[in-house]
C-alpha cells in the first residue's frame, strides 16, 4: 500500500515538531519554545492502521508569502511539491492569529485537517472551543489535540486517513465583509451566467481570487476571450470596494478582511470563562524579567550562574572520572607486556579519550542551562531586551538566538541564522558566531582556568572568557557592518511566546542526546585521532638518539638525579624528532611570538579537526614528555610546570577566536553560500586570533 | 500619533501602517493591521524596543518600526487594570 504523504504546516512555535513526535511515538525532532527551532524540513515515517504515514515537518511560517529564508522553505514546499494531506497545526490559545495562516492555506485547495494543538493549555486557561462550529465555517475536519498530554492524537490520525481516502473537498462558509460579499456575488453571477469554468475552481473562488488580485489567475484568464467582458465588471467592483474601505491598496484591504474573518471565527467559536491565570502569570513574570532596569542585570546573573554551576558542580564528578581513567590506565599498563602496545593504549588511547570524557559533566550542565533557556520562552525576551544594544553593533536582536546556541555547538547555531531575513545580518552573524565559544572549547578553558587560577576562581574566569568572546564578537560585527556589509537593517518584529515550564522528559531527552553525541565522538573520532596523534608522537623511532643517551646514562650510573634528568632529556628529544614534533617545529616560528611552544602549536593545529582534540593532544604530548609514573599523572600539573602564565592566556585567546572545527566549517560554507566565504573566515579568524594573542602575551609577559 | 510615542500601559487603535509591503505582510500575519487594538506592555531601556499585546499575543517591536505605525490612543475610562487586554 502506498504511503500517505502528510505535511505539517503552521505558524512558528505551535508545536508541530512535538506533535509529530507524539504521533510517531518517537522523540526524534528537536523541540524548543521560540520561533524557528525547525529550520529545514524534516521527515518521519511510521505505520498507523497498516498504512505508512510519511510526515514532513515544515519550518513554522507566519504567512505563505515567505519573509525569512526558513519560511521560504515552507512556502516552496507547500506550493511546488506533491503531497496528500496538510495538517495545519494551530495553537488553541492563539486561534485568531493562527487562523490567518489557515485562511491562506485554504487557498491552496489541498486536503487539509486542522489540528488545534495545546488543547490542555486552552482548557487550563478556561477556553472552550466549539470544534463543530469551526468545521462548519472553514469546511475542513478539525481536531482538538495536545502533543503534550497526547489527547486527540489517535483521532487526528483517523481523520488524516479519512480525508486521504476521500476525493471530495469541502466547501468553506467563510464570509467577507458586506461590500466585498456584494462584489463576490456580482462576479460569481457573471461567471455562472456565462457557464465559465476554469480548473476545479468554483465561481465564488474565482471571484474572490480576482478581487484580491491573485496573479496566477490573472495570467490564466488573460488568455481567455471572457477577459474582454470581465474587465469593466471587475474594475467597477474594485472601485466599489475601494470606496468602502477608504483605501486603494488591495493588500491592505485583504489584510483587514482576513483579520476580521479570523476575529469573527474566534468570537463565534471560542468561549472564554474569564480565568486568566496563565496569562497573568506570563505577564507577571515579564514584569520582572524584562523590566526596564532589572531585566538585563537578571539576564547577566543567569548567565553568570550558569557558568559558575558548570564549573563548580562539574568539578566534582570530573575528579572522579580523571582518577578512574588514571587508575584504569595503570591497571591496563601493568597487564600488557609489550611496551609499544602499552604505550599506544595507555598514553595514546586512554590518555586522549580520558581527557575528553572528563569534561562530560561540564558539558551536561551547560546543555541543561541552554535547554532551559530554549524551552521556557526566555530566549525571545532576551532578544527583545538586547536588540537595542545589538543594533548599535550592526546586529539584529534575533541574532542573539544563534549566538547563544553557539555556546552549545556552532553547527546548529550556523543553521539557526536562517531566522534572519536580511542577507547581510545573516552573514555578519555567521562570521562572528565562532567567537561564541562552543561546548567543545569548554574543556580547554576549564583545563587552563583550573591550572592557572585555581578552582575557586575558575568559574569567574570562565564567565569572563565567554563574555569577552561575546564582546569581541560584537565589536567585530560592528567593524564588518561598517567596512564590509553595509546596508539596510532588518526590522525587528518578534513574537514573545508564553512562558512554559518544560517537561522533565523534554529537557532530559535534549540533554541526553547531546551528551551521547559527545561520548560517541569521544569513542570514535577522538579515539582514532588519539591513536594518530600517539603514532605521530612516537614515530619515527630514533635508535641513534637512544644509544647515545644510554651511553651517557651509563656514565653517570649511581647518580639518581642525573639519570632522571637525562631520561627526561631523551624523551623530549625523541618527541621533538617525531612527526608531530616536526610539524610543531615547522609551525613554531608562526606561534613563537605568542609564546607557544611547539606542543601548543600542534594542539592548536589538531584542534582544527575538532576542538576536543586540543585537550587530548595536550594530554598525549605531556603524558609522553615526562616519566609516566603515578606522581604526575594529571595534565593540570604538567601545564603548570611547563607553560608560563602569559603563554597560557595567549593560548586561551587564540582558542577563543580561531577557526571552528571541521564540521562547523563545512556548515558555515554551506550557510554563507560558498567555500569562498570559508576562506574569508579562515583569514579573518586567524589574523584576529594571532594579533590579539600577541597583544595578550606581550602585555602579560 | 505614532505607536512609538505611546507609553507603557497605553492602549491604542491602529490607523495606518506606512512600511514596505514585506514588513506590512509580516505585521498582518501577527494580526497587526488597520483597526487593530493594542496595548503597550513594556519598553526596553532607552525605548529601543517595545512589547505590545495584540489579540493575546505578545510581540516585540523595534522603535524604528513602531514609528511607522500611526495610532489613535484610547483614553482610559475607569479601566480594570488586570483586564487590560480586552
Amino acid at each position: 500500500m502506498e504511503a500517505i504523504k502528510v505535511i505539517l504546516a503552521g505558524q512558528p512555535n505551535v508545536g508541530k515538531s512535538m506533535l509529530i513526535n507524539a504521533m510517531s511515538g518517537s522523540n526524534s525532532l528537536k523541540v524548543g519554545n521560540f520561533s524557528g527551532v525547525t529550520v529545514e524540513k524534516t521527515e518521519v515515517c511510521f505505520e498507523h492502521h497498516c498504512h505508512m504515514l510519511e510526515m514532513i515537518d515544515l519550518p513554522g511560517t507566519y504567512s505563505i508569502r515567505g519573509f525569512s529564508q526558513e519560511e521560504k522553505v515552507a512556502h516552496d514546499y507547500l506550493l511546488n511539491e506533491e503531497y496528500d494531506v496538510i495538517i495545519n497545526v494551530l495553537d488553541s490559545t492563539h486561534l485568531q492569529r493562527n487562523l490567518l495562516l489557515t485562511l491562506e492555506l485554504l487557498k491552496l485547495n489541498k486536503k487539509m485537517v486542522l489540528a488545534l494543538n495545546m488543547a490542555d493549555e486552552a482548557k487550563k486557561e478556561g477556553l472552550e472551543i466549539d470544534v463543530k462550529q469551526i468545521e462548519a465555517i472553514i469546511g475542513v475536519p478539525v481536531v482538538l489535540v495536545s502533543a503534550n498530554s497526547k489527547e486527540g492524537i489517535e483521532e487526528l490520525l483517523e481523520r488524516v486517513h479519512d480525508i486521504a481516502d476521500h476525493e471530495q473537498r469541502h466547501n468553506s462558509n467563510i464570509i467577507y465583509s458586506n461590500p466585498v460579499e456584494e462584489e463576490i456575488l456580482v462576479l460569481s453571477n457573471f461567471f455562472k451566467d456565462r457557464g465559465f469554468k476554469l480548473r476545479d475552481l468554483t465561481a465564488r473562488e474565482m471571484a474572490i481570487r480576482l478581487i484580491f488580485e491573485d496573479k496566477d489567475l490573472y495570467k490564466e484568464l488573460h488568455e481567455q476571450p471572457i477577459m474582454m467582458e470581465l474587465q469593466p465588471v471587475l474594475v467597477a467592483s474594485l472601485e466599489h470596494i475601494y470606496t468602502h474601505h477608504d483605501s486603494k491598496n488591495i493588500s491592505d484591504i485583504k489584510a483587514s478582511e482576513y483579520i476580521a474573518i479570523a476575529r469573527g471565527i474566534r468570537m463565534e467559536t471560542v468561549k472564554c470563562e474569564r480565568n486568566k491565570g496563565q496569562k497573568n502569570l506570563t505577564k507577571k513574570i515579564d514584569d520582572i524579567l524584562i523590566n526596564k532596569y532589572l531585566g538585563i542585570p537578571i539576564f547577566l546573573f543567569f548567565m553568570w550562574a550558569l557558568f559558575q554551576l558548570t564549573f563548580e558542580l562539574g568539578a566534582v564528578p570530573m575528579d572522579w572520572i580523571d582518577a578512574a581513567f588514571g587508575a584504569f590506565g595503570d591497571i591496563i599498563g601493568s597487564i600488557i607486556p609489550n611496551e609499544e602496545l602499552r604505550s599506544l593504549i595507555v598514553d595514546g588511547i586512554i590518555a586522549g579519550v580520558g581527557a575528553v570524557v572528563m569534561f562530560l559533566p561540564n558539558i551536561i550542565i551547560l546543555y541543561i542551562g541552554l535547554a532551559l533557556l530554549e524551552t521556557t520562552g526566555y530566549m525571545s525576551r532576551v532578544a527583545f531586551m538586547l536588540d537595542g544594544f545589538f543594533h548599535k553593533f550592526g546586529l539584529h536582536g534575533k541574532s542573539f538566538i544563534p549566538l547563544v546556541t553557539g555556546f552549545g555547538c556552532t553547527v546548529p547555531a550556523y543553521m539557526s541564522t536562517r531566522t534572519l531575513k536580511s542577507e547581510k545580518d545573516r552573514l555578519i552573524t555567521l562570521f562572528i558566531l565562532g567567537f561564541m565559544s562552543c561546548g567543545a572549547k569548554l574543556p580547554i578553558y576549564v583545563l587552563f582556568a583550573g591550572a592557572f587560577f585555581g578552582a575557586e576562581k575558575a568559574g569567574n574566569i570562565l564567565f569572563i572568557i565567554y563574555i569577552a568572546g561575546a564582546m569581541l564578537g560584537l565589536v567585530m560585527a560592528k567593524i564588518l557592518r561598517v567596512v564590509v556589509f553595509k546596508g539596510e537593517d532588518e526590522p525587528f518584529v518578534m513574537e514573545m511566546p508564553k512562558y512554559r515550564l518544560p517537561s522533565f522528559s523534554l529537557i532530559f531527552h535534549t540533554v541526553y542526546s547531546k551528551a551521547m553525541g559527545y561520548l560517541k565522538k569521544a569513542g570514535t573520532f577522538i579515539l582514532v585521532a588519539s591513536m594518530l596523534i600517539w603514532f605521530a608522537s612516537a614515530y619515527p623511532k630514533q635508535p641513534l638518539l637512544g644509544t647515545a643517551y644510554e651511553a651517557k646514562i651509563a656514565q653517570v650510573m649511581g647518580n639518581e638525579e642525573q639519570v632522571a634528568t637525562l631520561k627526561n632529556e631523551l624523551k623530549l628529544k625523541e618527541l621533538e624528532g617525531s612527526y608531530l614534533g616536526q610539524i610543531g617545529k615547522a609551525s613554531e616560528p608562526f606561534f613563537a611570538p605568542l609564546g607557544f611552544d611547539w606542543k601548543m602549536a600542534v594542539a592548536l593545529e589538531t584542534g582544527l579537526a575538532a576542538k576536543e582534540v586540543v585537550v587530548s593532544t595536550l594530554g598525549v604530548l605531556y603524558a609522553v614528555g615526562d616519566d609516566v609514573d603515578e606522581n604526575s599523572n594529571s595534565l593540570v600539573k604538567e601545564l603548570q610546570a611547563n607553560v608560563s602564565f602569559a603563554s597560557a592566556m595567549a593560548f586561551i585567546v587564540f582558542v577563543m577566536i580561531y577557526l571552528p572545527c571541521m564540521a562547523a566549517s563545512m556548515v558555515f560554507a554551506k550557510e554563507a553560500g560558498g567555500y569562498r566565504y570559508l576562506f574569508y573566515l579562515f583569514v579573518f579568524t586567524t589574523v584576529t586570533a594571532w594579533v590579539l594573542s600577541f597583544i595578550t602575551y606581550r602585555i602579560l609577559i | 500619533m505614532k505607536l512609538s510615542e505611546l507609553r507603557k500601559g497605553d492602549r491604542a487603535t491602529i490607523l495606518k501602517i506606512e512600511t514596505d509591503e514585506s514588513l506590512k505582510g509580516r505585521l498582518t500575519s501577527f494580526g497587526i493591521a488597520r483597526g487593530t487594538e493594542l496595548s503597550i506592555e513594556e519598553c526596553s531601556i532607552g525605548k529601543k524596543t517595545i512589547e505590545i499585546l495584540v489579540d493575546d499575543t505578545l510581540i516585540g517591536l523595534r522603535a524604528e518600526e513602531a514609528a511607522k505605525i500611526e495610532v489613535k490612543k484610547i483614553e482610559k475610562v475607569e479601566m480594570d487594570k488586570d483586564n487590560g487586554s480586552h
